[in-house]
């Protein structure tokens, strides 16, 4: 069975977020990048399903030269190969997904796993543009997989429930937290992934669809209006919630 | 020429809040260009056209077609980029719902249009889109623009607010989409209803708890106010990832944004990653012991206190005044 995982590089979930000197993107000094949570959920759903099945399983990304310590990531934690599409530029979504398209309509995998989002722009939307360009069938925000044959039982996140789809392989998944509990590397795998191959392609030049003008932080001043635990504190709480901001 | 695709969400034959809001956001369009809003139901009925008319549609086409009594996020797509065709629309809006998020992407793909996920606002330069979009789950805010002919949206809910503009008459048609069996890619076999609980993302007043409770065992504490309230029970990462507490309920940047109009944290320290989901509610209410704790700087109110004693006196207090 050959698999397929996309994975990306993002600023590590503790990172303070601050606006760099082009006032439309992030100032990256100091910012720890890690492997994208979420792909750390399908990267295990993938291992899992070779050590059960046999095959290979690749892994992707999409980025800059210094994409390629996410691709040693995957590869020590148990990805066979890893591909590195190799672009300096700022780049949208569609872009990713077709470049992801492309070599994956090269190479046929059986299923292509991913995190639902990656936490920088949280758009979501690389699995269901994927899916449209290979017209795959798609399962997204998947907590829970069951396979049977060439079949795949996905149970999803949907508001307020959850529904199960029916997938036909080769399809594409997109996971959620709590499909799995990703196992972490050791240390000799650490190593052994430094002697993996890690395939180069250049991408193309490409024209964004969309353009950002700018970044800001939030900015909300609070009422910070701290008491302590007595009862009258308590009272004088509850009438503030009350009556100054109408909740109840 | 500007032609707008409103896709609204339904429900049973009714319409969510959600599909208000995209109303909405398509009369924005109208103001700025005189754009001819197209309302789009799914197997919709004739009380959907009442509902509308108070939002100012004019028209509303119903797709019919037996193949999309479930939902199928290719067969929606496929049926919706016909129905773009036919009338040569140039911009398409969601709700950044489950469903939204799925459709939009696919639909941009077709219509080789931009596409720009979960705004928060909408504006106009020179009858251009301007918009914004959280980043970094909260931490920062990106404008952006189209460079595309063809524009597509979705957006957060709960955010723009539904405004009503009654009209007098509505058109309605039906359109049949060319669509077969397989065109349903990944059909939907189950679902499943979490009974009777309110999901965080959906909650005017989300109560949460952190590491200070302690154990699962004294949940009932969060449970309790939050059922007093109306409101949601969520978590924080560390009492999910102990598996004290659902992931469906986790608050934060790998869990769920909300921007309820009350954020109860109650023995949350406010780790980053924790603030970015939940620091756009209108109120935070905090209550830890430890009055140096991060989540009272961005605090409406709070309480230093152990929410042992804190959150049945709480609880009581509300139940006296409300």
């Amino acid at each position: 069975m050959n698999i397929l995982v996309a994975v990306s590089r993002v600023p590590d979930t503790t990172t303070k977020i601050l606006v760099g000197s082009d006032g439309k993107f992030i100032d990256t000094n100091n910012v720890k990048f890690i492997l994208n949570p979420y792909d750390e959920y399908a990267l295990e759903e993938a291992i899992r399903l070779k050590e059960k099945n046999g095959g290979k399983v690749i892994a992707i990304t999409v980025g800059p030269a210094t994409a390629q310590d996410i691709l040693r990531n995957a590869l020590a934690v148990g990805a066979d190969e890893a591909v590195h599409i190799k672009s300096e530029q700022n780049f949208d979504s569609f872009f990713v997904a077709s470049q992801i398209a492309e070599y994956a309509s090269k190479m046929k995998p059986d299923i292509i796993f991913m995190g639902k989002q990656s936490i920088d722009f949280d758009s979501l939307q690389v699995p269901s543009i994927l899916s449209d360009i290979l017209d795959l069938p798609l399962a997204t925000i998947v907590t829970k997989l069951n396979y049977e044959g060439n079949m795949v039982k996905a149970e999803r996140e949907i508001e307020g429930g959850k529904e199960v789809l029916s997938l036909q392989m080769p399809c594409i998944i997109s996971a959620q937290k709590g499909l799995n509990e990703p196992r972490y590397p050791k240390l000799p795998d650490i190593m052994k992934a430094k002697k993996k191959p890690i395939e180069e392609i250049d991408a193309p030049n490409y024209e964004n669809n969309i353009e950002i003008i700018g970044m800001e932080l939030p900015s909300r001043s609070r009422l910070n209006k701290i008491v302590g635990d007595t009862d009258e504190d308590i009272k004088e709480i509850v009438r503030m919630l009350h009556e100054d901001a109408k909740i109840f | 020429m500007k032609k707008i695709i409103a896709y609204l969400d339904s429900f049973n034959g009714n319409l969510k809040r959600t599909a208000f809001e995209v109303a909405t956001a398509a009369s924005y369009f109208h103001k700025e260009n005189s754009a001819e809003i197209i309302a789009v139901t799914i197997n919709g009925n004739e009380k959907i056209a009442e509902q509308l008319k108070e939002y100012g549609i004019t028209r509303l086409v119903n797709i019919q077609s037996a193949l999309l009594e479930k939902y199928s996020s290719s067969a929606i797509a496929k049926a919706l980029f016909q129905l773009i065709k036919k009338e040569n629309s140039d911009t398409a809006i969601f709700s950044a719902t489950s469903y939204g998020l799925e459709l939009a992407p696919r639909v941009a793909t077709k219509m080789n249009a931009g596409y720009i996920a979960d705004i928060i606002e909408l504006t106009f330069q020179n009858s251009k889109a301007i918009v914004k979009k959280p980043v970094y789950a909260g931490k920062a805010i990106i404008s952006a623009s189209f460079k595309t002919e063809n524009v597509v949206i979705s957006l957060r809910p709960n955010v723009f607010t539904p405004v009503k503009n009654p009209v007098s008459n509505i058109s309605v048609e039906n359109f049949n989409p060319e669509l077969l069996q397989e065109d349903i890619k990944a059909p939907v076999i189950d679902t499943y209803k979490n009974e009777g609980k309110l999901d965080v993302k959906e909650a005017d007043i989300v109560v949460s708890g952190g590491r200070g409770i302690k154990g699962p065992e004294n949940y009932y504490l969060i449970e309790n106010l939050a059922a007093k309230l109306g409101g949601a029970v969520g978590a924080s990462r560390a009492v999910v990832d102990a598996g004290w507490r659902p992931h469906s309920e986790q608050v934060g940047q790998t869990g769920k944004t909300v921007s309820p109009t009350l954020y109860i944290a109650c023995g949350i320290s406010g780790a980053i990653q924790h603030l970015a989901g939940m620091s756009s509610s209108k109120f935070i209410l905090a209550i830890n012991k430890d009055k140096d704790a991060p989540i009272f700087k961005v605090a409406d109110y709070g309480i230093v206190g152990d929410i042992f004693d804190v959150l049945p006196k709480l609880t009581n207090e509300i139940e006296h005044i409300s």
